[in-house]
């Protein structure tokens, strides 16, 4: 039910005084209200509740999740020894 | 799709789940609190990837399943009067009443229409004159500005034919009621992430604190799932009781300003029943006085109301995790999609309809709560498709 798809802003307009817009769905357009989020831009990304903007998709935010697990990944490198360094470890035991 | 694709990849949601593997050293049981959480749960196996120690535990958060039969009731029989035009989202249509659903209701000639968005009810009362148009305003917080803004846009175009019917709750008090319930199993919350984009999420803060539980505000798609999943757990192995944004590309901690500025001109707070829970102090909205007559409530009495719920169904506590849905014994035989005995499985997002249409109803009931056996998570996209065939045979 609470359900909201991110879409790309690729119009607006005014109808009865309240901010509307156009607004792609992977290839769907679909009408949608973007008065509460007035700041919206043409190209921007909104996350979409039946046919309202509930939010602006924060671009450097959505980033966050990969940069966190690139970080864990070079932690893990610098962990886990390389074949090399294992060979030569296990060739003076 | 953007913002989609690349939180539903099978590799960085194995990196998390191995992540998660890496940090957990005691049970734990987290519940999501949304409906939509629940059903990217079950539909992508998260539970079955995660340490056998964390069981996750399936939340109120399903707007559909917890509207009171009294309001389904209520609904019919204005949906009924041939002077009405009645519209509501497409998911309410097959909960069934007492005598039945809209459905029918429909097929007996209402004039019963799903639309979209209840912007689309004010249109069509804009374009019906002489009918009375209702539109059925249910759902949490993340659905009040649409259905506010349509009393406010219908009241300022003088649609004195438009009307709602209105059966909101609220997300917090259900958490603090489930909180308070003798029993309680929750540990940890995956908060639920659209709600917070409208609310924000200061009103969870004073929850973590007080019940010293982890509330981590959460995505929808399977990567934000486990990590909202880390998140939790990492605060509960460390012993610490915060509100952690997980959800930041679309939450901030103030919430939406122009739709809670909206809800309060429109909404005020009241005690809501809940279905299979029952009344909840403060735990819904209803419309001001100043809207009145766009109170279909206050418009279309309906009388001698009286509702008769199974007595077998668990739905209650299935709603407040203290059971799941494999534990009732009516579940997947005399209780299924299409003939549900109560809340959880009316709607796709209920946790018994969720676990029903992934084929769960088909594995042992036997089977202890927490899965035994991890699935190989790089087949996350395969078992999707698997369980969708397997959950439409009859």
């Amino acid at each position: 039910m609470c359900l909201g798809i991110p879409g790309k802003v690729i119009k607006t307009y005014t109808e009865h005084d309240v901010l509307m817009g156009k607004v792609d769905f992977g290839g769907v357009i679909k009408q949608v209200c973007l008065e509460h989020v007035p700041q919206v831009r043409i190209g921007q990304y909104v996350l979409v509740h039946v046919g309202f903007a509930l939010s602006c998709i924060d671009e450097s935010e959505a980033q966050m999740v990969f940069d966190f697990l690139e970080k864990m990944d070079q932690l893990d490198e610098l962990k886990v020894p390389s074949p090399a360094t294992a060979g030569a470890e296990g060739g003076s035991a | 799709m953007k913002y989609l694709d690349e939180y539903r990849d099978a590799g960085t949601a194995k990196k998390l789940a191995d992540a998660i593997a890496r940090i957990t050293t005691r049970s734990w049981t987290i519940m999501e609190v949304c409906g939509g959480q629940t059903h990217t749960i079950v539909k992508y196996g998260i539970d079955e990837i995660l340490p056998k120690e964390i069981e996750l535990v399936h939340g109120p958060g399903c707007p559909v399943c917890v509207t009171a039969m009294e309001m389904i009731d209520r609904a019919h029989a204005i949906a009924s009067r041939p002077d009405v035009i009645f519209c509501s989202f497409g998911d309410m249509l097959r909960v069934p009443g007492s005598h039945g659903d809209l459905l029918e209701v429909k097929s007996n000639g209402g004039d019963v229409r799903i639309v979209y968005s209840p912007l689309d009810a004010v249109n069509i009362a804009a374009a019906n004159p002489t009918k009375k148009v209702v539109f059925f305003a249910i759902g949490f917080e993340t659905t009040a500005p649409p259905n506010a803004m349509a009393v406010w846009l219908a009241h300022k175009r003088k649609l004195s034919n438009f009307s709602v019917l209105v059966s909101h709750v609220l997300v917090p008090p259900s958490m603090t009621a489930i909180l308070q319930s003798p029993g309680n199993r929750v540990q940890g919350f995956l908060g639920p992430g659209h709600v917070c984009t409208v609310m924000g999420y200061t009103e969870y803060e004073p929850i973590a604190r007080r019940y010293k539980v982890p509330i981590v505000i959460t995505g929808f798609e399977p990567v934000d799932m486990l990590e909202g999943v880390f998140c939790t757990v990492r605060q509960l192995e460390a012993g610490q009781a915060t509100v952690e944004n997980q959800y930041s590309r679309a939450v901030n901690r103030e919430g939406n300003s122009h739709s809670k500025k909206l809800i309060e001109d429109v909404f005020e707070i009241c005690d809501r029943k809940w279905r299979g829970v029952g009344i909840i102090s403060k735990s819904g909205y209803k419309l001001r006085y100043e809207y009145r007559d766009h109170d279909a409530e206050r418009l279309f009495e309906v009388e001698d109301i009286e509702t008769n719920e199974s007595s077998e169904c668990i739905s209650g506590q299935v709603l407040r995790g203290l059971k799941k849905p494999h534990d009732c014994p009516a579940f997947g035989t005399r209780c299924t999609p299409q003939t549900p005995l109560g809340a959880t499985m009316v709607s796709a997002e209920g946790a018994c309809a969720a676990y029903y249409a992934y084929g769960r109803h088909l594995e042992s009931r036997n089977r202890p709560a927490v899965a035994p056996s991890r699935q190989p998570l790089v087949q996350i996209e395969t078992k999707r498709r698997e369980t969708t065939t397997v959950g439409s045979t009859p």
